[in-house]
C-alpha cells in the first residue's frame, strides 16, 4: 500500500473526485449549458462581434476544455505530493 | 511550375520523409510495436494524438459541413474536442497506472472474464474497420482530384506506403511519423485560412477575424461584421439564420454527447496514452493533444464562415441576382469538371443563382470548400499544393493509428490472450504484423469499393464506443463493485439498442429517419448517448443481484487510483 493508513487513501480519493468532478461541471455548464441549452438567452448578448452563445458553441467551449485539462494536471499533481503518492 | 508539378514534388517530399522515419524507428519487439517502448514525449505524444484523430473527414469535410449548417455544425466542433477532458481527468491516467497494452487487455482483467474481453475486442476491430474504410478514400479523392490518377490507383499508392510504415515500424514507427504529418497538415491547414482571414477582414488570426468586422479591397472598413452578413445573407436566401441552425435542441444536445463520450471510448485513442512513461505524462498528454486539435478545430468555423460569405456572393454577385456564367471565376468551372459542382440554369437567364428552394439552381458539394478555398481566395499554387499533402497526411495518420489497434487487437487480444496462450514474443509480433498487412488490403477494398454507407457507419462507430467501451471503462474505474455480470450485460444491451436504433432508421426504413419517428427526437447520430444512459443503468442493477468482486480485482482497482508505483506498459 502507498498510503501510510486507510483514512490517507480514502482522503485522497475523495479529494480527487471533487476536483474532477468540479471541473467536470464547468465543461458541462460552457458546452451542454452555455452552447445548447441557454444558447437563445446568450445569443441576446453580443460579445466581439459574436452572440455570445454561437461563440461559445464554436469556440469558448473549445478553449475551456484546453484550460480544464492544464488546471487538472496543475491539482492532480499537487493532491499526488500533498498524499506522498507522486511518481519518483 | 505548374500545379501538378508542384503537387507531385510536396506529396512526394512528404511521403520520402514518412518512410525515412519509419526505417529509423523500426519496432523490434512486441512492446515498441504495441507502445512504442512506452517512452514518447507527453508533447510528441500529443502530436501523435492529433494527427491520429484529425481524419481524412475532419481536415477535408468538416468546415464544408458547418459551412453549410452553421450553428448545427457545432455539435463536431464542441464533440470532437469535449471527449478529451473526459479522457484526460478519468480515463487516461488510471488506464496508463494499469499500466497493460489495449483497452481489452483492461475489461479483460478488470472484470476477470474472458466473456467481457471477447465484447471489447469486437467492439474495438469494428469500430476501427468502419472508421477505415472512409480513410483510403480520402487518400483516394485527393489523389484524383489533384494528382489527377485514377482512384483507385490514389488508393493502392497510399496503401504501399501506409504498408511499409505501419507494419515495419508499429506504434514507434507510427507514432514519430504522425508528428511529422502533424506538422505537414496543420501548416497545410492554417496557411489559407489565415490568407483568407487578412483578404476579407484584415486579422490574422481566423478565430479574431471570425467575430470581425469586413473589410473592402482596400482594407478599409465597411461597417458589417462578418457574422451579421451571413446572418442576412442566409434570410434573403430562404436559408435558416447561420448562428441559429435549425436542428431540435434535444438533438443538438445528445449529438453533442454521443460525439464527446464516443470519442472518450475510441480504442485508437486511449491507446495513445499507453505509449508515455508516466501517470503524470498520460494527464499532461491529453492536454496537449487537445492543444494541437484546437488549433485546427478553432480555426474549422472561421474558415466555414469565411468561404460561405465568398462562396455566396461569387456565385450571385454583387447586386445578389447572379453572374453570367461567362464572368464566372475559373475555380466554379474547374469543380464543375468533376461533378462536384452542378448548375442547372432553370430560368435561362445564363446566370448562376444560389438560394434555399425553386429558385436555386446549383448544387454544391459540401467535401469542396476546403479544398477550393485557395482557388477561391486566388491563392499561389504552392498553397494549393500544400493543402493536397495535407489532406493525405490526415488520412495516411488516421489511417495507421486504426490498423494499429486491430493488428494488436488480432495477434494480442484474440490470439495471445485467448487463442494461443503460449506464443513467444517474436511470433506474436509476426503476427501483429501480419494482422496490419491484412488490415490495409481490407481497407483498400473498401477505398476502391466504398460501401455507400460511410457516412452512415461513422455514427455507428462513435453511437458503439459511446454506448459499450465509454461506460465498461468508466465503472472499471470508479466503482469497486461493478461486477463482471453488471459490465457485461451492460455492455451488450447498450451495444444493441443503439446498433438496432440506428440500423433501422439508416438501413431497414431510411423512409421514416425523420424527427416525429424518433425516440424523443433524437437522431440516430445522437443516440449512443441514450446508449450510454441504459448501459449504466443496466449494468447497475444487474450488478446489485449478482456475485461480489474477488478481492484481487478489488486491490487492483485501488492500486490504479493513485500514480506511485506505474511501472512501464507491461504484458503480465
Amino acid at each position: 500500500m502507498a498510503f501510510e493508513n486507510n483514512e490517507k487513501a480514502e482522503g485522497y480519493w475523495r479529494e480527487n473526485l471533487r476536483l474532477v468532478l468540479g471541473l467536470l461541471a464547468i465543461w458541462a455548464a460552457v458546452s451542454f449549458g452555455c452552447g445548447i441549452l441557454l444558447v437563445d438567452v446568450l445569443n441576446e448578448i453580443h460579445f466581439m462581434g459574436f452572440k455570445l452563445g454561437f461563440w461559445f458553441a464554436q469556440q469558448g467551449a473549445i478553449y475551456v476544455f484546453v484550460a480544464l485539462i492544464f488546471v487538472y494536471v496543475a491539482k492532480a499533481n499537487t493532491l499526488d505530493k500533498k498524499y506522498g503518492v507522486h511518481e519518483d | 511550375m505548374d500545379i501538378k508539378t508542384l503537387t507531385y514534388l510536396i506529396v512526394g517530399l512528404t511521403f520520402a520523409l514518412y518512410i525515412g522515419i519509419a526505417i529509423w524507428s523500426r519496432a523490434g519487439s512486441t512492446k515498441e510495436f504495441y507502445v512504442a517502448g512506452g517512452g514518447v514525449h507527453p508533447i510528441m505524444n500529443g502530436m501523435a494524438t492529433a494527427a491520429d484523430w484529425m481524419s481524412a473527414a475532419s481536415f477535408i469535410s468538416l468546415a464544408g459541413i458547418v459551412s453549410f449548417v452553421g450553428y448545427d455544425g457545432s455539435v463536431y466542433l464542441m464533440g470532437w474536442t469535449g471527449g478529451y477532458v473526459l479522457l484526460a481527468l478519468c480515463m487516461a491516467p488510471y488506464l496508463r497506472k494499469f499500466g497493460k497494452f489495449t483497452v481489452p487487455d483492461f475489461i479483460g482483467d478488470r472484470y476477470y472474464s474472458q466473456t467481457a474481453r471477447t465484447v471489447a475486442v469486437i467492439c474495438a476491430i469494428f469500430i476501427c474497420f468502419t472508421y477505415i474504410a472512409g480513410q483510403m478514400r480520402g487518400v483516394g479523392v485527393v489523389f484524383s482530384r489533384f494528382l489527377e490518377v485514377e482512384i483507385e490507383t490514389g488508393v493502392y499508392i497510399g496503401m504501399a506506403v501506409v504498408f511499409f510504415y505501419a507494419v515495419l515500424g508499429g506504434m514507434k514507427g507510427i507514432t514519430y511519423t504522425q508528428v511529422a504529418q502533424y506538422c505537414v497538415l496543420i501548416f497545410a491547414f492554417m496557411v489559407p485560412a489565415i490568407f483568407i482571414s487578412i483578404m476579407m477582414t484584415g486579422h490574422i488570426l481566423p478565430q479574431i477575424g471570425f467575430g470581425a468586422e469586413l473589410v473592402d479591397a482596400a482594407g478599409n472598413g465597411t461597417g458589417v461584421f462578418l457574422l451579421e452578413k451571413l446572418d442576412g445573407l442566409s434570410a434573403e436566401l430562404g436559408f435558416s439564420q447561420y448562428t441559429e441552425g435549425s436542428k431540435s435542441m434535444i438533438d443538438v444536445f445528445f449529438i453533442t454527447g454521443a460525439l464527446m463520450f464516443g470519442t472518450a471510448g475510441l480504442p485508437h485513442v486511449i491507446v495513445r496514452f499507453f505509449t508515455v512513461p508516466k501517470v503524470k505524462d498520460a494527464r499532461v498528454s491529453a492536454g496537449w493533444a487537445l492543444v494541437f486539435i484546437a488549433i485546427m478545430y478553432t480555426t474549422v468555423p472561421a474558415l466555414s464562415a469565411f468561404s460561405r460569405v465568398n462562396m455566396i456572393e461569387t456565385i450571385n454577385g454583387p447586386d445578389a441576382s447572379g453572374v453570367a456564367y461567362e464572368t464566372a471565376p475559373d475555380w466554379i468551372k474547374n469543380w464543375e469538371k468533376t461533378g462536384l459542382i452542378k448548375w442547372d440554369d432553370k430560368n435561362a437567364d445564363g446566370k448562376l443563382y444560389y438560394a434555399n428552394g425553386e429558385a436555386n439552381e446549383m448544387t454544391i458539394d459540401r467535401d469542396i470548400m476546403v479544398l477550393a478555398t485557395p482557388e477561391i481566395a486566388n491563392l499561389p499554387a504552392w498553397v494549393i499544393a500544400l493543402v493536397a499533402a495535407g489532406g493525405m497526411a490526415a488520412a495516411l495518420s488516421t489511417t495507421a493509428g486504426l490498423l494499429l489497434v486491430i493488428s494488436t487487437s488480432v495477434s494480442h487480444d484474440l490470439l495471445k490472450k485467448n487463442l494461443m496462450p503460449n506464443i513467444s514474443d517474436k511470433k506474436e509480433l509476426m503476427y501483429a504484423r501480419i494482422a496490419a498487412g491484412l488490415g490495409i488490403v481490407m481497407a483498400g477494398y473498401f477505398g476502391i469499393n466504398p460501401p455507400g454507407f460511410v457516412a452512415a457507419v461513422v455514427a455507428i462507430a462513435f453511437g458503439l464506443a459511446a454506448s459499450s467501451l465509454f461506460p465498461a471503462i468508466i465503472m472499471g474505474i470508479f466503482s469497486r463493485t461493478m461486477n463482471k455480470e453488471g459490465a457485461v450485460v451492460g455492455m451488450v444491451t447498450g451495444l444493441l439498442f443503439s446498433a438496432a436504433y440506428i440500423i433501422y432508421f439508416k438501413f431497414v426504413n431510411p423512409a421514416d429517419n425523420n424527427p416525429e419517428h424518433w425516440l424523443l427526437g433524437i437522431s440516430p447520430e445522437g443516440i449512443g448517448m441514450l446508449g450510454m444512459i441504459v448501459n449504466f443503468t443496466v449494468a447497475f442493477i444487474v450488478s446489485r443481484v449478482t456475485t461480489a468482486v474477488p478481492q484481487d480485482v478489488v486491490d487492483m482497482v485501488e492500486s490504479i487510483r493513485f500514480p506511485k508505483g506505474a511501472g512501464e506498459a507491461h504484458d503480465h
